[in-house]
């Protein structure tokens, strides 16, 4: 019973993927999968027993979904974000599939952190083949685990903005942190991060902790980046227009986008998505004139992978333009080579000419020191 | 003791004039039939002694296969030494005492008010009154700023008149959100309490021309004070573990409670043996205040009842009618503008596109399939405990054992399973699991389980006042007619069960409903709730489809709430 929630549909609806014969609701009947058996017929719309009895017959699954028999499976971990139809994974799968005779099964987790601690979980025997939608600040802790192997995907073809060189990861895609402006609620926002720090206080910003969250450890980090020693100090002088710090990217957002705060913690391919999703400009990114935060996301393949080969291919994948023309669109960040064609709305992004960046051995190194001085700036 | 407990009686008298009729010689055997009755209770200590210890070995395995799995081991001495996390377990503290404080004392006006009052949708309100324990919290909390924030409503009125904005984030907001979330559910259960007053009370006070002030202090408050420990205790649990709340409302890095401490400690550093050792803290800590809490109080389970048909007869007042209307428009105000956010915001959504979405749809079977698994589970592991608790309490009456406290026992293990971090517990389940099993094949196994455990310590509360009136009734004449096995259950145990069943079915699948702890480790791309899947709208910009998604899962809470509720009443009824 690998595909519960599938095996049980009630009401097949127009473009559903699958009513198979197999499908069919089943009267409860003593399987193999399961013991749990009601002898009971149908009973009345209105009894405390037909309620207890429904929920048998709900519960009770049928057998595993016939997979696609004999083609090896390619398991990859990745964020919740990139696996829903408006994702990115849909695309990458079907793109994948058509050139490797294989099934590609993307299992998505709660974000990069979350995938990195089920494969410390799971350790060397993880089914896992791949992973996908780390950023590269959790490189050196990745490494450490000692899963990975080396790609041996050929990094000629990227244009990151930065140098990169790294025998196992390998970039996917990669975004500036920025704070994104409700236009109708701020005239006048930040130009810098200068002016975020000291500027008009009833103009609040909702921020991410870095404690729990990836944008969160990355605004530490630009704060950092751009102090250096005076970081704390600054964030002692930021902390009075920060209207909250949230645990995740969501809750901000959700807060900003509900009209509740006028700027927010976010990326600048924030706006593209609001720019052709919506239509609309009204959220826009603040260009800050020392230069936007970057992020780099990565993919690598596990060292206990049963299908080697399969993976090392998928990897040589990621920097092809079949793949990287879906990045923009579909998960909302800059491809990592040359010739992608970008939507025109990605025109009108910030350009961002310096980017910032710290090696991420050194945030390894320092990130306990760091986040502790946060925590006191903006503890009570 | 209202209708129910009378069903029991009038269930055993029929037998019992049945027995009589039937074969009366046996009734004689007086020796023989008492040993049935004791052999009776013995299989039902077993059976609720399994029962607990089967909730308490789901969770304490949680636990041993985390830190075998991991190797890790148990830093007590340097948790205890720890600066910082005295602050956190000072804050932790200090806020769930507060709420519970705020949360109780706005919940006494209310319910005696709602329970004074006859008036048009009350019984809606009542079930409206369960559903934030169905929200996922972040719904409620954004909800709560809609109308609290600094740009919501009330803000947005006051800025009008000329007042200056004010901002809700801190310990203010923590409390207000707390407030939002406990005082229905506190009300309710004193609603049940008064309910649960004798209609011989409510008819002498009106024959003695009592005014509103005694009323309440001779029949209201001795009946409300009777909820109170359960209602404290249960609220106290609540915001203890809050975690989301704490971190959106709270304002910063200084509102963080132990719960946010063993989230950040298991995901960000990874050191299973210090989230063991911080949860171990947690239940510890909480398992001290409600030892506390049951000593101050007089009875150790409330009772939530059906918010029913007590039948008052005070003496018109002008005063009290004022006052109640008073309280009724700030109470209801209060919970329910919330709600009216979230409906606003969700009929903004395409929900004609988000219904016939595959998606949604799948959530949506997954989402009814898991919550009406695990409060089937949670009402059978809830009655197995209950009886063990009333054989206990049968052998303390009749001074078979002298101490308390075996029963104390039952009854806090399976009140203690809401404050284990349903993250430590997955991770243990997982670690555990993966040996043996396909995790993914077993995940909605674990969510299930997870779940049912979670709402254990709500049906025990529902079920329990009920059950243990009928035993005080009922029992003797139980043992005298020398019932046992299943006809014992069937006319003493069972006549008084069916009533509160239905509530207690109908919590417990709302909480089953709104999780999320458990099924965010757990949780696939073929296991999806709709929690989970209004968590990934919003991680993906469709704030939208979340607000609709949020619509949806409170409709069809209100709708199994309401389904429950009516046939357990139809089924007493019969």
């Amino acid at each position: 019973m690998a595909d519960p929630s599938n095996l049980i549909r009630i009401m097949p609806a127009e473009g559903m993927r699958a009513w198979r014969s197999h499908h069919v609701l089943r009267f409860p009947t003593r399987t193999k999968d399961n013991d749990l058996t009601l002898a009971s017929p149908l009973p009345g719309p209105l009894s405390l027993t037909g309620l207890f009895t429904l929920t048998g017959i709900l519960a009770i699954s049928g057998e595993a979904l016939a997979q696609d028999a004999g083609k090896p499976v390619l398991t990859v971990y990745t964020y919740e974000s990139f696996v829903p139809e408006w994702g990115p994974g849909p695309k990458i799968e079907e793109a994948f599939e058509a050139r490797c005779e294989c099934d590609l099964r993307f299992e998505g987790l709660a974000d990069g952190v979350a995938i990195l601690n089920r494969l410390k979980l799971e350790g060397a025997s993880s089914p896992a083949d791949i992973v996908i939608g780390l950023t590269t600040d959790l490189v050196p802790e990745a490494k450490a685990t000692g899963l990975f192997a080396e790609s041996g995907t050929d990094l000629s073809p990227l244009a990151l903005p930065i140098d990169y060189s790294d025998p196992v990861f390998v970039p996917f895609d990669y975004s500036y942190l920025a704070v994104m402006v409700d236009t109708e609620a701020a005239e006048n926002w930040p130009k810098s991060l200068a002016e975020l720090v000291s500027g008009d206080r009833e103009q609040t910003i909702a921020i991410e902790d870095p404690r729990t969250s990836t944008p969160g450890l990355g605004f530490l980090l630009w704060m950092k980046a751009v102090y250096g020693e005076d970081a704390k100090a600054k964030w002692e002088e930021l902390a009075e227009r920060i209207l909250t710090v949230t645990p995740g990217w969501s809750e901000a957002y959700g807060l900003f986008t509900s009209g509740e705060v006028p700027l927010v913690m976010s990326y600048s391919t924030s706006e593209a998505y609001h720019r052709i999703e919506e239509e609309s400009e009204r959220y826009r990114a603040a260009d800050f004139s020392e230069g936007l935060y970057l992020q780099i996301e990565v993919a690598g393949m596990l060292a206990g992978s049963d299908n080697p080969d399969l993976a090392r291919q998928f990897l040589a994948f990621i920097l092809t333009p079949e793949f990287q023309s879906i990045i923009p669109t579909g998960n909302w960040a800059y491809p990592v080579i040359e010739g992608i064609d970008l939507p025109p709305a990605f025109d009108d992004l910030i350009e961002v000419k310096n980017p910032i960046y710290i090696d991420p051995e050194i945030v390894a190194k320092n990130r306990q020191a760091w986040t502790q001085e946060w925590l006191e700036a903006l503890g009570r | 003791m209202g209708m129910r407990s009378r069903k029991g009686g009038d269930g055993i008298r029929a037998a019992a004039s049945a027995t009589s009729v039937g074969d009366g010689a046996k009734t004689h055997a007086g020796g023989g039939l008492r040993l049935g009755a004791d052999t009776d209770r013995l299989w039902r200590l077993s059976l609720g002694l399994l029962a607990a210890l089967a909730l308490a070995g789901f969770v304490a395995g949680g636990f041993v296969l985390l830190l075998a799995g991991t190797g890790a081991e148990l830093p007590v001495a340097s948790i205890l030494g720890d600066g910082y996390l005295r602050g956190v377990v000072f804050f932790t503290l200090e806020q769930a005492a507060l709420s519970t404080l705020i949360s109780v004392l706005a919940a006494i006006p209310l319910a005696a008010a709602l329970h004074r009052a006859r008036f048009r949708g009350r019984t809606s309100v009542l079930r409206i009154f369960l559903l934030p324990q169905a929200l996922p919290v972040l719904v409620g909390a954004l909800a709560i700023i809609t109308v609290w924030g600094r740009n919501g409503v009330v803000s947005d009125l006051g800025a009008a008149l000329g007042l200056p904005r004010f901002s809700i984030y801190g310990l203010e907001g923590i409390l207000l959100a707390h407030a939002f979330f406990n005082i229905p559910l506190a009300a309710r259960l004193m609603i049940a309490a008064l309910d649960a007053v004798p209609r011989e009370s409510w008819r002498l006070a009106g024959q003695l021309s009592f005014s509103p002030l005694t009323t309440f202090r001779l029949v209201e408050w001795p009946a409300i004070r009777r909820a109170l420990p359960a209602a404290a205790s249960l609220v106290f649990m609540l915001c203890a573990t809050s975690f989301t709340i704490v971190l959106v409302l709270g304002g910063g890095p200084g509102a963080t409670t132990l719960e946010v401490a063993i989230y950040q400690t298991l995901r960000y550093e990874f050191d299973p043996g210090r989230a063991v050792a911080l949860s171990l803290l947690q239940i510890a800590l909480t398992a001290l205040v409600l030892t506390l809490a049951t000593r101050l109080g007089s009875a150790e389970a409330g009772d939530f009842g059906l918010g029913g048909t007590a039948r008052r007869h005070d003496t018109p007042s002008r005063w009290r009618s004022l006052f109640d209307l008073a309280v009724l428009f700030a109470g209801l105000l209060f919970i329910l503008s919330p709600f009216v956010a979230i409906l606003v915001a969700g009929l903004k959504a395409d929900l004609v596109r988000l219904l016939t979405e595959p998606a949604v749809l799948d959530a949506l079977v997954t989402s009814l399939w898991v919550s009406l698994s695990s409060g089937t589970l949670a009402i059978f592991l809830s009655v197995a405990i209950l009886l063990g608790v009333e054989a206990l309490a049968s052998a303390e009456r009749r001074a078979v054992i002298a101490s308390a406290i075996p029963r104390r026992g039952l009854e806090i293990t399976a009140s203690l399973v809401l404050v284990v971090p349903p993250v430590v517990l997955g991770a243990g389940w997982f670690l555990g699991l993966r040996q043996v099993t396909n995790v993914f094949a077993a995940a909605p196994y674990v969510v299930v389980l997870t779940n049912m455990a979670m709402a254990v310590p709500f049906a025990v509360r529902i079920l329990g006042p009920a059950l243990q009136d009928a035993h005080l009734r009922s029992e003797k004449l139980a043992d005298s007619l020398g019932m046992s096995g299943l006809s014992r259950f069937r006319l003493l145990d069972w006549p008084a069960l069916r009533r509160p069943m239905g509530l207690a079915f109908a919590l417990s699948v709302a909480i089953s409903l709104g999780d999320l702890g458990a099924i965010a480790l757990f949780g696939n791309r073929e296991f999806t709730t709709l929690p989970y899947l209004l968590y990934q709208r919003m991680g993906s910009y469709r704030t939208e489809d979340a607000a609709g998604l949020a619509l949806i899962l409170g409709v069809v809470c209100l709708a199994l709430i309401w389904f429950a509720e009516r046939s357990s009443s139809l089924g007493a009824r019969s």
